[in-house]
């Protein structure tokens, strides 16, 4: 296993920049997400890794060394293709064993690993069969094997888990978590499923137009993310965020927006300093952060729009006046009707400020933030 | 950095060698040959065999002579005789034929369908110089199979091939081509999803509406395809030749057989090429023409695609 | 499904239509049928009385008619080896090289093929080969075929390979293939399908052309069975109807043969599209 490290990568295609100046470093050993939608650069920053694109300026190395100008099949790489990739006029035992196969391994040798790898993978009474013969699930760990059946330094994934069905991408992602932590390998793995990202990382990259916007542990991802955009994108429903105005009185700033009322907060340094930009702040709550209240006090107002029952709990979504929507998950026995007006209420504590920018707010006491 | 790509650049240049060196020999190198050779008194045999004269201009103004252009056995006589070929056989024939026979196999028993299918493409796949002799055999005067019905219905008989040739290569080439036509359209009316004409039902088309209503608007592509190609093929098609040689007296001698016999019956290798200018001339235009659609179509679908 | 009565008509009326078309188109090609089994055929339709091989006999004795036939299995398998290997390089680089100026190479190569027509280029055709010192030479038709063949063979394969994801060799490569590796335990059984049809519409071309080899052939030891049966009926005087209808019988057989194939294995659509 091996560290991987980008220096100031770029990749352009033409005009566009899919990869823009990303500095990055994974350790030996972590389970690194890239997450972000379609078109963010983080295929090609994999694809790059893997040195199938080579970037336009900076550098690549996996264990210390430079590999920028390396051919794939010199770096010692195990990757899974979103497509499975499998060839389709190899048996599941020759698609598994082809890694051993090019390396000039014997064919009894072959023969044995991939059935021990298989085995493992629980697909080792299939092998004879052409891979048209096997159902989605198992090709996905037909895939996974072929990575597995060598020893490589980093272990790479693009989206492997998107072309199954849900029940079997939970199965198989347990499965992976499990695998990642029981070798120790040094995994990197692309995903658009945030929730995916939560489940298997160990740190998560956040990437947003060639950009890494975040890159921190999931749970540091969730409770502060650092900008709209990471709040916006992690999170099932994401984070609810309402824009309101800022005044300054004294020591403390006031906070207000249409239906919402708000204690006066602390004038903290990071507040101060995001006022100077302008008085326009966003203010961001978590829907499980939320509950119906009676009480005005730290509450956002509106009429309830929508209320899904999702079984022990319910997310109910108010439209606030000004038609923007806010959304909490409640427990189902919290009754409230479709139409009838409604308050969310919310502790002082979980609330998130970004600024003018979308940036976070730092709080009082959070070391280099 | 040398950028990674499946296959470098060097490797790419090698894979194109074999290709690029007969495509080159074969295709590139007789369109610039025949252009030159038209500009000499090039013959098959003779000392201008071996060193032919430039004679400029002369191969072309003899075929363009205006007191013989249009007279049997000359240029004018056989381009003309081509063009109504073309529109005739190609454009007139195979196309409508083709089309009747693609949306009749949508209403018919399968059965059929494979019946007809087989004899309409039977037509079109088979050797043409069988085809050809195939003919030969069923127009004979004395004993083939189209006198024999047409005595049994009570007709007279008739040499076809002596008094109506051009008529006979015309249904000749209707007949041998018309698979191509209706495969295309075969497979555009079967891309129309099936409940167009379920709706079209519903709301009481006749079968002649749903036709002039849905279908044609919706394979107006296929149809500039198909009359594009057609006339292409046609307009270069030799088949004929192996049923009448041209004849009798020139009256079936398309433009690909007059460039055959000035060039090797008389062997005026300069007078031919002239002519073989001439024909690729035309098939420029018709190919621009081709390409510039299938382009504009690529281009409009990727616009379709992306929105 | 319940039809109307007018419905009924309609659909009995469409089937008697196409019925009689289909009868049409079949009428010139039904001597053949019966021709070649009939001792005694002339150019008349007649029923085989008895139904016989001797025809074929006849044929299989004929040292000529069987050479021809060699001839054409020669030109046509020496076409299908040099376009299926210098197509298959050409549009494997074609679609997965970074050589610039990929689109219009494949453009300007169609455009030319349509243009340089057999009918169009036939002199200067027979004057590269005689310059060549190929003239009467089975390696002057399988060449000529190749070249014209080549530009559309390239474009359907390129076309083919387009459709195959790259992720194929890209994974072989990541596991450590050399490019030459991939590109023949992945890439080319992968594209064997593509390879296969065009090499089949390749050899049904050569197998059935006339005029390529007519004038680059001189001698009757060279000729394949398309001249041979051409001068059989056109210069022999009366042709010997027997033996022609069996002889250009057996010399159809491979093209419906590899025609039912590709229609079977492929769909006949896709082999429709590309014969030319």
């Amino acid at each position: 296993m091996a560290s991987v490290e980008f220096r100031s990568v770029t990749k352009s295609f033409g005009s566009f920049t899919a990869v823009d100046h990303v500095d990055l470093s994974i350790g030996d050993g972590e389970f690194v997400c890239l997450l972000g939608p379609s078109g963010c650069g983080k295929t090609t920053s994999l694809r790059m890794i893997a040195g199938l694109e080579t970037p336009s300026s900076g550098q690549i190395l996996i264990g210390g060394d430079d590999v920028t100008g390396l051919h794939p099949k010199d770096r010692q790489i195990s990757m899974v293709f979103q497509d499975y990739a499998l060839y389709p006029h190899m048996n599941i035992a020759d698609n598994i064993a082809y890694p051993l196969k090019v390396r000039g391994e014997s064919q009894e040798k072959r023969h044995a690993r991939a059935q021990e790898v298989a085995g493992v993978l629980k697909i080792g009474d299939l092998l004879s069969r052409l891979p048209s013969q096997i159902s989605g699930g198992q090709q996905q760990r037909t895939s996974l094997a072929r990575a597995l059946v060598y020893p490589s330094r980093v272990y790479l994934f693009d989206e492997p888990l998107s072309n199954l069905d849900a029940k079997l991408r939970l199965e198989a992602r347990g499965f992976l978590n499990h695998l990642q932590r029981d070798m120790g390998m040094t995994a990197i793995y692309v995903t658009h499923d945030q929730a995916e990202a939560m489940a298997l990382a160990t740190r998560i990259a956040v990437m947003d137009r060639g950009r890494i916007v975040q890159y921190a542990p999931p749970i540091e991802i969730y409770r502060r993310p650092a900008t709209t955009f990471v709040a916006n994108f992690v999170g099932n429903p994401p984070m609810n965020l309402v824009p309101v105005t800022a005044r300054a009185e004294g020591d403390s700033v006031r906070l207000s927006a249409d239906g919402v009322t708000l204690a006066p907060l602390p004038l903290s340094a990071g507040l101060k300093a995001a006022l100077a930009a302008g008085p326009t702040l966003t203010l961001g709550v978590r829907p499980e952060h939320l509950s119906v209240t009676e009480e005005a006090d730290n509450s956002i107002g509106g009429k309830l729009f929508a209320n899904e029952n999702m079984g022990p709990e319910s997310l109910v979504t108010m439209e606030r006046p000004d038609a923007s929507r806010v959304t909490a998950r409640i427990f189902t026995d919290d009754h409230v009707e479709v139409g009838e007006t409604v308050r969310f209420g919310f502790a002082p504590e979980h609330v998130t400020l970004f600024d003018g920018a979308g940036t976070r707010i730092p709080r009082d006491g959070e070391a280099g933030l | 950095m040398k950028q990674f790509s499946l296959l470098s650049r060097r490797a790419a240049a090698l894979f194109l060698t074999p290709a690029g060196l007969l495509v080159a020999v074969f295709v590139l190198l007789p369109f610039f040959w025949v252009i030159v050779v038209s500009f000499t008194n090039r013959t098959l045999l003779g000392v201008t065999a071996v060193h032919p004269d430039f004679v400029g201009l002369q191969n072309y103004i003899r075929l363009f002579n205006p007191s013989t252009f249009f007279t049997r056995g000359q240029f004018g006589s056989s381009l003309i005789i081509t063009t109504q070929f073309v529109l005739l056989s190609a454009l007139i024939g195979q196309a409508l034929l083709g089309l009747l026979l693609a949306w009749l196999m949508q209403a018919i028993p399968p059965a059929l369908k494979r019946a007809v299918e087989a004899a309409v493409i039977g037509a079109w796949i088979l050797p043409e110089v069988v085809i050809g002799f195939a003919w030969f055999a069923f127009l004979d005067y004395d004993n083939g199979t189209l006198n024999m019905i047409l005595t049994a219905l009570g007709l007279p008989r008739g040499d076809f091939l002596l008094q109506q040739p051009f008529w006979v290569i015309v249904i000749f080439n209707t007949w041998r081509g018309a698979a191509f036509s209706m495969m295309l359209f075969n497979s555009a009316f079967s891309s129309i999803p099936p409940s167009y004409f379920q709706a079209a039902d519903v709301a009481g088309a006749s079968s002649f509406q749903k036709f002039r209503d849905i279908a044609l608007p919706l394979i107006r592509g296929h149809v500039v395809t198909d009359l594009i190609l057609i006339t292409m093929w046609t307009f270069n098609v030799f088949t004929p030749f192996l049923l009448t040689h041209g004849g009798p007296a020139y009256r079936t001698e398309l433009l690909s057989i007059y460039n055959y016999r000035v060039a090797f019956k008389d062997f005026e290798f300069g007078q031919g090429s002239a002519v073989g200018v001439i024909i690729m001339l035309i098939n420029l235009v018709l190919a621009l023409i081709y390409l510039s659609i299938g382009r504009r179509r690529s281009k409009a679908e990727r616009e379709a695609a992306a929105s | 499904m319940k039809l109307t009565t007018p419905q009924f008509l309609s659909r009995v009326g469409f089937s008697a239509f196409a019925a009689i078309l289909g009868a049409l188109f079949a009428l010139p090609l039904i001597w053949f049928i019966f021709a070649p089994f009939n001792a005694r055929a002339e150019m008349g339709l007649a029923l085989p009385d008895p139904f016989t091989f001797s025809n074929f006999e006849t044929v299989f004795g004929n040292s000529l008619a069987i050479h021809a036939l060699l001839n054409s299995l020669i030109e046509g398998v020496g076409a299908v080896i040099v376009v299926g290997i210098a197509a298959t390089l050409a549009a494997y680089a074609l679609s997965r090289s970074s050589i610039p100026g990929k689109g219009a190479v494949t453009y300007i190569l169609l455009l030319f093929s349509s243009v340089v027509s057999g009918s169009a280029a036939m002199v200067p055709i027979f004057l590269i080969v005689s310059a060549l010192g190929l003239i009467d030479t089975q390696v002057a038709v399988i060449l000529v075929f190749a070249g014209g063949l080549l530009p559309t063979a390239m474009f359907i394969l390129r076309d083919f390979i387009d459709g195959i994801p790259k992720s194929y060799e890209e994974s072989a490569m990541v596991a450590g293939a050399s490019p030459v590796q991939a590109f023949f335990d992945v890439a080319l059984p992968v594209i064997r399908p593509g390879i296969v049809v065009v090499v089949v519409w390749a050899f049904v071309n050569v197998w059935g052309g006339f005029l390529i080899p007519f004038i680059l052939l001189r001698s009757s030891e060279q000729m394949p069975a398309s001249v041979a049966i051409y001068s059989f009926y056109s210069e022999a005087g009366t042709p010997i109807v027997t033996l022609l209808a069996a002889y250009s019988l057996i010399y159809s057989l491979p093209v419906i043969a590899l025609y039912l194939f590709v229609s079977w294995r492929f769909g006949f659509r896709f082999f429709g599209g590309i014969k030319a």
